[in-house]
């Protein structure tokens, strides 16, 4: 059984999604979604191919902000503060709000550059802090004793596991009090990914996790909560051994029992 | 014959014969086609060295233009001219090219982008004697005197064109992924663009901006009435300068045979300088290609 959440130590964190509806052009992606992310814990966003789930788990850091034809409604907070209002700087919400994506993106560059390129933007120049911040995260995302020796090799010299470690590292390292993951181990053989999920079921005590999956039994395993999302609609948001076992809505257990989707 | 009938045997191998026949007859035009193609290049390159060779001396390099009937003149100005032209075409060719390109890329869909791209391409169509009776009009008329300055402009007009879709084809090469990875760890868009798009597609930059250069290096229409040229040492950018498209012009055209020669001379000179700065252009292409292969691993 996994750890009751609400004892957990993170204390920000936060997101309230309030009526949001997202379209892209003509197209609807999102129909009046609500859901409450809690601090600390994992969130899974589970779904069939094109349901919303990335143009979900994108509208919580802004990273939709400059799609052609993007119109958005509703609200969206974090602790409390609208990140969709005028006075929110998108750039300093990315550094409270970090993100993975589903094909490792490291930079053309060392290991240690990666990590730190983050905290470099915000003027750390001091080589001893940034190397212990860069161990720290190293270390934070499992991937320290691996890379420790070559900490000035090119990133993209590692395995496709690792690298993708590397840009959980680096997403940790800018000290995000929500951490969003889409797919992350999509690409990645059983082995790599049980890494990530371990990775995952460590980090949810200090960081709000919420990770989109195709992968039910991942999101069974790494997840508290889970959110069903069909045609851009949220149809069921509960506790995922619930969720999974006793479902309220015929079409999350259709979906899950593996009957479409 | 009816479409629909099958070909009898007899008829099939005939067709494929045929079609062999023509498949061997169009190796043959391809090929002839392909020889031709390099001929005059060969041609020229002969011609070049024969009768540049015989001119060519270390004095060649050193000395200024020597009068009619006088023997041992050189093209040192005209090199050196050549280089100041080449080095004001590049401050100003350069960054505005850069930050057109970069703009074009990066803001592609807006009405703005879609005029520039449009007017940058009239302008790299554009004769490049029309681009020096600009300079003309701009800079030459107004200031009562032909210059450096003038040429050098000129040569920078023809240069934003090439540089600017050059640049916005490197940076669309850039994957998405790269931005949004520097996007997602709360870089502002300009940041991004100066500090990883940009830095990932410099090597390809670099190469597009010098072939620019080389372009540009042989221009002799637009030096016309902008730099002028002179025998004289002068690197002065508010007076004529000499260039070696404008040496040979003049030496060609000249009734001296020795003249003539020298013009065979500088054209060679010219000749290797482009070719220096294609191979160097090739060097950085390659080592990016290098990089890229030789650092990645699939995954
Ligand atoms: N940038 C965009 N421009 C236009 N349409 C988009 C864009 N991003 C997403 N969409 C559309 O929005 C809908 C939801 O897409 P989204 O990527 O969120 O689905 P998804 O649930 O993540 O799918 P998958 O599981 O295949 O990743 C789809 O119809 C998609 O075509
Ligand atoms: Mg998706």
């Amino acid at each position: 059984m996994l750890p009751d959440p609400s004892r957990s130590a993170v204390q920000h964190g936060l997101v309230d999604v309030e009526q949001w509806s997202v379209w892209f052009g003509a197209t609807a992606a999102l129909s009046e979604v609500s859901l409450r992310i809690t601090p600390g814990g994992v969130t899974a966003l589970i779904g069939p191919s094109g349901c919303g789930k990335s143009t979900l788990l994108r509208s919580i850091n802004r990273m939709n902000d400059g799609a052609a034809g993007l119109r958005h409604a509703g609200h969206i907070r974090l602790d409390g503060a609208d990140i969709y209002a005028p006075s929110t700087d998108s750039s300093v919400l990315r550094q409270r709000v970090g993100m993975v994506f589903q094909r490792s993106n490291p930079f053309p560059k060392s290991v240690l550059d990666n990590v730190t390129y983050g905290a470099r933007l915000n003027g750390m120049t001091d080589r001893r802090e940034l190397e212990a911040l860069a161990e720290r995260s190293l270390r934070r995302a499992a991937l320290w004793d691996e890379v420790k020796d070559r900490l000035g090799q090119s990133a993209l010299r590692l395995s496709g596991g690792q690298q993708q470690r590397l840009c959980i590292a680096r997403a940790l390292a800018n000290d995000p009090d929500v951490l969003l993951l889409d797919e992350p181990a999509s690409a990645l053989d059983p082995v790599a990914t049980l890494r990530i999920e371990e990775l995952l079921y460590d980090l949810r005590r200090d960081v709000t996790i919420v990770i989109v999956t195709h992968n039910l039994q991942q999101a069974a395993r790494v997840s508290d909560r889970t959110a069903f999302l069909l045609a851009g609609r949220l149809i069921e948001c509960d506790d995922t051994a619930r969720l999974f076992t006793s479902p309220r809505e015929p079409r999350t257990e259709a979906y899950i029992t593996g009957r479409f989707g | 014959m009816s479409a629909l009938a099958a070909p009898s045997r007899v008829q099939r191998t005939e067709r494929m014969a045929r079609r062999r026949r023509m498949g061997s007859f169009m190796t043959v035009v391809v090929w002839c086609a392909a020889l031709l193609s390099v001929v005059p290049l060969i041609l020229i390159a002969a011609h070049l060295i024969i009768g540049g060779a015989r001119v060519l001396s270390p004095t060649f390099f050193t000395a200024l233009p020597a009068p009619p009937g006088v023997s041992g003149g050189g093209v040192a100005n005209g090199v050196a001219g050549t280089l100041v032209l080449l080095g004001i075409a590049s401050v100003i060719g350069m960054p505005i090219g850069l930050g057109a390109g970069l703009y074009l890329a990066e803001h592609g869909r807006t009405r703005l982008a879609t005029i520039v791209r449009y007017l940058s391409d009239v302008l790299s169509g554009l004769p490049s004697i029309v681009v020096g009776i600009f300079a003309w009009e701009l800079i030459v008329r107004p200031s009562g005197q032909f210059s450096a300055l003038a040429g050098g402009f000129a040569l920078g007009m023809i240069m934003i064109p090439l540089v600017a879709r050059a640049t916005e084809e490197m940076v669309r090469l850039v994957p998405v992924a790269l931005r949004e990875a520097a996007l997602a760890l709360g870089f502002t868009r300009w940041r991004s663009s100066l500090q990883i798009v940009l830095r990932t597609a410099l090597p390809g930059i670099v190469t597009a901006a010098l072939v620019a250069v080389a372009r540009v290096a042989g221009e002799t229409a637009p030096l016309l009435f902008t730099a002028f040229g002179t025998p004289f040492w002068s690197l002065r950018l508010d007076r004529p300068i000499a260039a070696l498209p404008l040496q040979i012009y003049n030496y060609a055209t000249s009734p001296y045979d020795d003249w003539r020669a020298q013009a065979w001379g500088g054209a060679l000179v010219l000749i290797a300088l482009v070719l220096v700065i294609s191979i160097i252009a090739r060097r950085v292409t390659r080592s990016r290609f290098g990089a890229a292969t030789g650092g990645a691993r699939g995954d």
